[in-house]
């Protein structure tokens, strides 16, 4: 009970650390950048006057010293506040709200997807090490690896939807229609694509981690044991090689949200899917400092989450890290 | 026709040295034993002498860097890597020395329930009988290995093997090391039952004089040799009937005889 609260408080103190960490970073990144958040807000209107310019830094108090405007921000973030888009010209959290959920669906869907093929792949291998299937598994990854998402996504435009015209080109609904017009089916459509290159990504990273491991437990006497208790391939996998490689997986696909996020910012900007990632770029390019810190901070705590929950699992699923009372 | 023959077993690991620098050595160099059916066959020796390398060698389960040669039969049979498949875990079963031969992540009751025939129920019920038999709990069940005590994980490797009605070769490496003195005697009691029932075992052990209550032959092995094989009666008072100079050695080694003065 104690050590369980030690532990919770101890992960909430590092958690605010590392937000406090990452919004001023993101801060100090974004004031030093070329952009000049008024023309921006105007987008570059060049019949903008030094009046004009003047009231509307005064509006969104771009007029003060910096340290000024980071510390007003955090007082407004801690008090609950994450501030008005200057792009959208609606509340962050309001604009964070509309995007999340398509970015989760994405997210979400290319992280069983890239999870489950991940560990079949190198579970393959494993079981096949040194023969064919291991080394075409193992090329594979590698290659995974060093292609960049955005090249792998464009590859995909022009094969499955330009060429092929199975997939839409682009955004998350039938061009021309509602968000609120278009069924589940149509949706899940357009995010197929995008959702499979992220899989992508993330695919070859479990695939080597399991194959590893994999062999590693195959290496082991019991799996010998099993062999020599007539265990067949299929039954030493379904009897040890899952319960015994499956936490390692889990925990290094759970560590793998800030990929996850970093490819789908990419992702999204292929796609154009409006997500959070593709707001995100938008926010950079534009000098749109709070909901560039609003999206940056929901990411920082995202990942954070991603890590913890590996922290959590790790203990929780192998039986001999558990603590038992005594 | 003997249950299982092994004629002139070698063995040898094909492994890199410094720079890729390719040696291989040769653990088991010519090994021969027999077993017959009823028969239990002690294999004694030092360690290092091969004798587990033998039951692995057997269960085919060496690693893939070995080169084996010689033959093996079961029932006249010849048999490899490949058919042994269809032997190991039925008609052969094999009891392993440690508790890294149970899986970590699994409680026991379920590791012994892998390979039992039947429904559910009735591997449930067959489980907890055989755990009755060798004196475990049915609460013990519910551990996994690395909570077991030496006796209780010796105890739950032998109901492993216990699990095929149709076996008739029990290959045993060193079942009894570290075990209290009644599990030990419930150990020697059930392999010479299973040999009464008509089934060839073979036990692989350090302990010459506990083997010797129910062997009906000793092999002895040296530096991957078989140097004798002989009677377990001729293992008497102070070994004048052992003819091999090494077996009477190690016959008088031993603390009960007279280690003090073979020094």
């Amino acid at each position: 009970m104690n050590k369980t609260f030690v532990f919770i408080v101890n992960k909430i103190l590092r958690c605010l650390l590392l937000l406090f960490g990452v919004s001023l970073l993101a801060f100090t990144l974004l004031k030093l950048s070329p952009v000049d958040p008024v023309l921006a807000s105007v987008n570059y209107d060049p019949n903008l006057t030094v009046e004009q310019y003047e009231r509307i830094a005064e509006y969104y108090g771009l007029n003060k010293p910096e340290p000024v405007q980071y510390l007003s921000w955090l007082r407004n973030f801690l008090s609950g506040d994450m501030g008005m888009s200057l792009l959208h010209r609606e509340p962050v959290a309001d604009v964070i709200r509309q995007k999340a959920w398509a970015s989760a669906a994405l997210m979400g869907f290319s992280w069983v997807v890239s999870g489950l093929l991940g560990f079949l792949l190198g579970s393959v291998a494993a079981f096949r090490r040194g023969r064919l299937w291991d080394g075409i598994i193992k090329w594979l990854s590698y290659l995974q690896v060093t292609v960049p998402t955005f090249w792998i996504g464009l590859i995909f435009l022009l094969f499955f939807s330009v060429y092929l015209g199975w997939f839409p080109i682009g955004i998350s609904v039938p061009i021309g229609r509602l968000v609120s017009d278009t069924s589940l089916i149509e949706r899940f459509h357009h995010l197929v694509l995008p959702a499979l290159t992220l899989s992508l990504l993330g695919i070859a990273n479990v695939t080597l981690h399991t194959r590893e491991k994999m062999i590693d437990v195959l290496n082991s006497e019991y799996v010998l044991f099993a062999k020599a208790r007539g265990e067949s391939d299929f039954q030493i996998f379904i009897n040890h090689g899952i319960r015994n490689a499956v936490v390692p997986a889990i925990t290094i696909h759970f560590t793998y949200f800030g990929e996850l996020f970093g490819g789908s910012v990419l992702a999204e900007e292929v796609f154009s899917y409006p997500g959070l990632g593709a707001t995100l770029t938008e926010a950079g390019l534009k000098g749109d400092t709070p909901l560039l810190l609003g999206i940056t901070v929901i990411a920082a705590i995202f990942v954070f989450l991603g890590n913890t929950i590996a922290d959590i699992l790790n203990g929780l699923l192998n039986p001999a890290l558990r603590s038992y009372p005594s | 026709m003997p249950l299982l023959q092994v004629n002139n077993l070698s063995v040898s690991f094909d492994q890199y040295g410094r720079g890729l620098e390719r040696f291989v050595t040769t653990p088991i160099r010519s090994l021969s034993i027999e077993i017959g059916k009823g028969e239990i066959l002690a294999v004694v020796g030092a360690s290092g002498s091969g004798k587990s390398l033998l039951a692995h060698a057997i269960m085919g389960i060496l690693p893939a860097n070995a080169i084996v040669g010689g033959e093996i039969k079961f029932k006249g049979n010849l048999i490899d890597e490949r058919s042994i498949k269809k032997y190991r875990g039925k008609q052969i079963a094999f009891i392993p020395q440690s508790v890294n031969y149970l899986d970590p992540s699994m409680k026991v009751k379920n590791q012994v329930r892998i390979g039992l025939p039947g429904i559910k129920s009735e591997r449930i019920e067959k489980q907890e009988h055989l755990f009755e038999k060798f004196g475990l709990k049915k609460s013990d069940g519910d551990l996994y290995p690395f909570e077991l005590s030496g006796g209780m994980m010796r105890r739950v490797l032998f109901t492993t093997s216990m699990i095929s009605p149709d076996t008739e070769l029990v290959i045993a490496d060193e079942p009894t090391p570290g075990i209290h003195r009644s599990a030990l005697d419930l150990v020697l009691n059930q392999l010479k039952t299973i040999a009464d029932s008509g089934i060839g075992v073979m036990l692989i052990t350090h302990d010459i004089i506990s083997a010797l209550k129910i062997a009906d032959r000793v092999s002895v092995f040296k530096d991957g040799c078989t140097v004798d094989d002989i009677p377990a009666s001729f293992f008497s008072a102070d070994g004048e009937s052992l003819e091999n100079e090494y077996t009477r050695m190690l016959w008088k080694s031993l603390p009960e005889h007279s280690f003090m003065e073979a020094i």
